[in-house]
């Protein structure tokens, strides 16, 4: 479990995080959520330690990150993997070469050793025949499951995700979150994923934390997302022209009204597509 | 740049694999060029020099002396270490700043690396290590580059040339000279390095901190030059 407590960071004049609460549970999906420029990069950076925050803590099972000694800071580093919004693999490497890595790293075992767990994470990824390819040889998703297999090849306890959709198409999207979520369930690992993807929330967010602002505007579960009556929410997630239809649906059987516009917005709609006229009442008249 | 980067290795034999590897690119990567440019400043400097020595009571193997002087004092090493600053320089600085920018660096932080102890310091200890072996062949291969440019032109026979070369030899402008690579060697390095490591935005950033490091180390490499050259000589 990560618990993060009154995180705040700025650059200059500018604040980005102005004091965010929340806990990140084991064997779950924690999302942060929220539109771009709203601190979840920032937020999941100082959680890492790639930045230090001008005030909070970060407490990795009880243990505040930024209080602990350089060989605690160590140890805990080998306990977290990070994939990366870009993959951030490594050029000069080939695929088995950027999973072994933190193996040659971190481990003493022979190679053979070694090279039996790079298969088993590069299978457990569906990465198969692409051992030697080099980063600039394989597609975006393929990175990014390369980059999945280097972050849980050390079977870590925290696995963090930058926007690991962004760039890819909504079906090997899917592939990813579903990945992500079986290895956080069968390793019962804390997985902290930083997205602005509906489907991914809606898919995957056993957890989800919706940033406004650089402030903490709501938190809760998938299945209290769509329901929820915060504005700022709602507008964040009903943005899409597809949810924005569930969202008047939603209203509909809440009220058992149309809301207002809609009937003009869909008479429109109908007159511009079937090339008609439609009366007052929604009849058909001449063109 | 330096607070932090003499700490423990996380794992000595990554470390020398990384340091092998820094070896190669800066030292064998180097030889191509290096070899190139000694041979042909040695040789230009032997017709030039023939060309300014007209009197019939100078020796033909002052051009030797010459030649030799020039090259070790200050062709090899100087001319050599500017090149080397474009060429290492600049591949140091790219292949850092594009670590940065693509997050490569973030990455092997996050696994609990010291990315400047691993990154940096290999390449800073292989420059200081293989560019003063690059400078030793600079001035073997003047030397013989001018050799073979004065026995080719019949300015001056190859046996007056060796004759010219090993008269008044002092060895001390060799540790001049190599003190100087030393110094070089550790410019060309740490300047990109600091460039490229700390190098912030995209593409077109990298670049712009590339050619930054290989201009501040050219200059800084004059500027030590002097300095040097006023202190030692």
């Amino acid at each position: 479990m990560i618990e993060i407590k009154n995180i705040k960071k700025s650059f200059g004049d500018k604040t980005v995080l102005k004091g965010i609460d929340s806990v990140f549970y084991d064997g779950k999906c924690n999302l942060i959520i929220g539109t771009s420029g709203s601190g979840k990069t920032v937020l999941i950076k100082c959680m890492v330690g790639l930045f230090q925050p001008d005030a909070g803590e970060v407490l990795y099972a009880g243990n505040n990150f930024f209080d602990i000694s350089n060989e605690q800071k160590k140890n805990i580093r080998k306990e977290i993997g990070m994939l990366f919004q870009g993959s951030a693999l490594f050029d000069s490497l080939n695929v088995e070469q950027n999973v072994m890595f933190p193996l040659e790293m971190f481990t003493n075992d022979k190679y053979s050793i070694k090279k039996k767990r790079v298969n088993e994470v590069l299978a457990r990824v569906n990465i198969v025949d692409a051992n030697k390819k080099y980063p600039a040889e394989i597609s975006g998703g393929m990175k990014k499951r390369v980059a999945l297999a280097r972050a849980i090849v050390l079977n870590p306890k925290y696995l963090f995700c930058d926007e690991p959709n962004s760039g890819l198409d909504p079906q090997t999207s899917l592939v990813i979150d579903k990945l992500i979520k079986e290895i956080t369930t069968e390793f019962n690992i804390t997985t902290v994923i930083n997205t602005h993807d509906m489907n991914s929330v809606m898919e995957i967010g056993d957890n989800i934390l919706y940033l406004y602002m650089g402030g903490k505007e709501w938190e809760g579960t998938n299945k209290d997302i769509i329901l929820s009556k915060n504005e700022k929410l709602n507008d964040f997630i009903f943005a899409s022209e597809f949810l924005k239809d569930a969202k008047t649906m939603r209203t509909i059987q809440e009220t058992g009204e149309i809301p207002e516009g809609v009937k003009e917005e869909l008479r429109d709609s109908i007159e511009e597509n079937l090339n008609i006229d439609l009366d007052e009442d929604g009849f058909i008249g001449k063109k | 740049m330096f607070n932090g980067m003499f700490r423990t290795p996380e794992n000595r034999k990554m470390y020398w694999k990384q340091f092998m590897l820094q070896c190669n690119d800066i030292g064998i990567g180097s030889l191509g060029i290096i070899t190139i440019i000694s041979v042909f400043i040695g040789a230009v400097s032997t017709l030039q020099t023939a060309y300014q020595l007209v009197s019939p009571i100078i020796p033909k193997t002052t051009i030797a002396q010459i030649v030799r002087d020039s090259v070790i004092l200050e062709f090899a090493p100087t001319l050599s270490c500017i090149v080397l600053a474009g060429v290492v320089g600049s591949k140091i600085a790219s292949e850092l700043g594009n670590m940065r920018v693509s997050e490569q660096i973030d990455a092997l932080e996050i696994m609990g690396i010291n990315t400047k102890a691993y990154l940096i310091l290999p390449k800073i200890l292989a420059g200081l290590i293989m560019i003063p072996l690059l400078i030793i062949i600079s001035m073997v291969l003047g030397i013989w580059g001018g050799r073979l440019a004065g026995n080719l032109s019949g300015i001056i026979d190859a046996s007056i040339f060796d004759k010219g070369v090993l008269m008044d030899f002092l060895p001390y402008n060799v540790v001049f000279a190599l003190t100087k690579s030393f110094v070089f060697a550790f410019l060309i390095t740490a300047i990109p390095a600091f460039y490229g490591y700390y190098v912030k935005g995209g593409a077109l950033e990298i670049g712009k901190a590339s050619t930054r490091a290989v201009v501040v180390a050219c200059v800084l490499l004059l500027l030590a030059d002097y300095v040097l050259s006023f202190l030692m000589l």
